[in-house]
């Protein structure tokens, strides 16, 4: 007990010392917390995706389009429990700055396979009922202030024209993981409106979405989908939401391992920096251990005191760096809300910065503990006075 | 007739050198003598004689490297790290000249510290703490950082820190060296009651000879020999 009390004691004792470390330390943690947050958010739509959906689409490109007759074909596969289409839509809101996910689906079963997108029943009808109608996220019509019934108009960028809209139901996510950015009208208005404009780019799918009726059957209908359409004009390429949302990340693959550097040199700067307290402590405290020595305390008493006092500090540090990373993860999210629809600070964040406390509070202990046992008590004691 | 003192340390052909790189430095030559028990011994000598060295050397804090050292029973020069360690927390008592107290302890807590490596409970070590503080006249200071006491009261909280395991022997570096001329009178004249009163076996390191008439045998040191024979106290 007498050791615990002079170890928390001795962290305190240099007030603006400790303090300026724990504020370094504080400040470490947040930035990891918040590299960590944007790199959960990276992979948000990975986590969000359901292992009994598929996503087919073109084997060349996800730009190249199938055709709409695949529906039939992809319905009538052993293991399909539902199929859905759309395409991305690629409209600007105003002007290009505005920028958010929005696509036009088959809006019956599109809602059917996503769950997760939860309207009112009120919403969900009016919604089916109105071919110019759309849904948007709760964050979405937040950010724009839309209320149901407003008109909205999308100019197209790759469907040329402006494109009147009407606000039917705003959804809310079931999980914390769901975005709530997105924008989904019926993919009949884009599909009439290019029979009329454009026929040839009319009954073209940008892609189809698969509920299969077990999970475990995901590999096999996948296999059976491609197998169908195997050498014809369009082949196709099935694989599960998360693969397919995978192979988006993987595109900024890079960025993503900068930022996981990034965090990791964060912290390994900000064990330099506690490394140096701890000598500067230590060599200040070195008549002290000499003394408790000469009282008979050996190296494991010296031991738990300068470990400890490291200890103490990194954690508090990175208590008050946890504690800071929700307002500021908050922030965060809400001016990056384009780029991080999903920006929640994650479990797994909260205990990789516990463990890095953890690492930074010992491994800055290891050398300066290690000569306060080695100087004899008599070198110790000369350098008292 | 009158009563035969058992020795409490015998030292015998002592020697001791630092090393500075590959280069030693001789710092004691063959130093043999006995201290009874009860003794107040002062250590008088020069700077860089050897006194401190030769002290370190009988509380068991630095390693001789040949000679012997007996104090009771136990030759100590034998011992381990370890054991030394375990040999100080039960029979020495430790006065420096800058007290040395941990700045981050009440004073009583001070005290209260090398108990820890005792077997009392926490109740008995309060008990005893507080017994030595009254001993040295500073109970109503027992609340007190070290830095809240004067230079006198501080090396009174170091007595009590020393006294309060029952030390076989207490071992004293110019325990007057940073103190008043009234305070250094108070410290010394509390070391010779613990010595008369109760019994206490000192060795004392000083350079004071005011110090030094207050000990019952007196031995000089010089480069590292001692130079007297005599161990009757002439001041």
């Amino acid at each position: 007990m007498m050791i615990l009390k002079i170890l928390f004691r001795n962290a305190f004792h240099n007030k603006l010392r400790s303090g300026l470390t724990i504020l370094g330390i504080a400040v470490a943690i947040l930035a990891f917390g918040l590299l960590r947050t944007v790199i959960s958010s990276w992979y948000a739509g990975v986590e969000a995706a359901s292992t009994s959906r598929l996503v087919t689409r073109n084997a060349i490109s996800i730009i190249f389009t199938l055709p709409l007759s695949y529906n039939e074909k992809i319905r009538q596969i052993e293991g399909v429990k539902m199929v859905s289409y759309g395409n991305w839509f690629g409209g600007v809101y105003i002007d290009e700055k505005n920028f958010f996910p929005n696509f036009c689906v088959e809006p019956r079963t599109y809602l059917e396979i996503y769950p997760e997108f939860v309207l009112s029943p009120a919403e969900k009808k009016a919604f089916l009922a109105d071919r110019k109608g759309f849904v948007a996220g709760r964050k979405l019509a937040a950010k724009y202030g839309w209320k149901i019934g407003d008109p909205v108009t999308l100019k197209g960028t790759i469907y040329p024209g402006n494109w009147d809209f009407v606000l039917r139901g705003i959804y809310k996510g079931r999980d914390d993981t769901t975005d709530e950015t997105q924008f989904y009208f019926h993919w009949d208005y884009l599909n009439e409106t290019m029979k009329k404009v454009s026929p040839q780019r009319a009954d073209q799918v940008g892609f189809y979405m698969i509920a299969v009726t077990r999970p475990d059957l995901s590999a096999d209908v996948a296999l059976a989908v491609d197998k169908t359409f195997k050498n014809s004009l369009a082949e196709t390429l099935t694989e599960t939401e998360k693969a397919f949302n995978q192979g988006f990340i993987a595109m900024s693959g890079a960025i993503v391992t900068a930022i996981q550097m990034v965090s990791f040199v964060v912290i390994i700067i900000i064990m330099a920096v506690v490394a140096n307290t701890m000598a500067m402590t230590t060599r200040e405290r070195i008549g002290d251990y000499a003394i408790m020595k000469t009282m008979g305390f050996g190296g494991r008493g010296i031991t738990i005191l300068i470990f400890g006092e490291s200890l103490v500090i990194s954690l508090t540090g990175c208590l008050t760096g946890m504690i800071l990373t929700f307002p500021a993860a908050a922030a965060f999210g809400q001016a990056l809300a384009n780029f991080f629809p999903v920006f929640i600070v994650s479990t797994e964040t909260l205990y990789l910065d516990f463990l890095a406390a953890i690492l930074i509070g010992c491994l800055a202990a290891i050398i300066p503990t290690r000569q306060a046992i080695r100087i004899g008590i008599a070198d110790g004691l000369r350098r008292i006075g | 007739m009158a009563e035969q003192k058992q020795n409490i340390v015998e030292i015998r052909h002592l020697y001791k050198s630092y090393h500075r790189g590959s280069l030693a430095v001789p710092v004691l030559f063959d130093i043999t003598f006995d201290i009874v028990a009860g003794e107040f011994l002062a250590l008088m000598g020069p700077s860089g004689s050897g006194k401190t060295t030769l002290l370190n050397l009988l509380a068991g804090i630095d390693k001789a490297d040949e000679g012997s050292i007996r104090v009771g029973d136990l030759d100590i020069t034998t011992f381990s790290e370890t054991e030394l360690a375990h040999w100080r927390a039960n029979h020495v008592g430790f006065i420096f000249q800058f007290y040395n107290l941990i700045p981050v302890l009440k004073a009583i807590e001070n005290v209260e510290l090398p108990l820890h490596l005792t077997s009392l409970s926490k109740r008995e070590r309060r008990e005893h703490a507080e017994m030595a503080l009254r001993m040295v006249g500073l109970d109503h200071r027992m609340d007190h950082y070290p830095q809240e006491l004067s230079g006198g009261e501080q090396q009174r909280v170091a007595i009590a820190r020393a006294i309060v395991t029952d030390p076989t022997i207490l071992v004293a570096d110019e325990p007057t060296g940073d103190l008043d001329r009234v305070s250094a009178e108070e410290i010394l004249a509390m070391m010779e009651r613990l010595n008369t009163e109760m019994g206490k076996t000192i060795i004392m390191v000083t350079h004071d000879p005011r110090a030094a008439q207050r000990a019952k045998i007196l031995r000089h040191l010089d480069k590292g020999y001692l130079t007297d024979d005599d161990s009757q106290n002439p001041l």
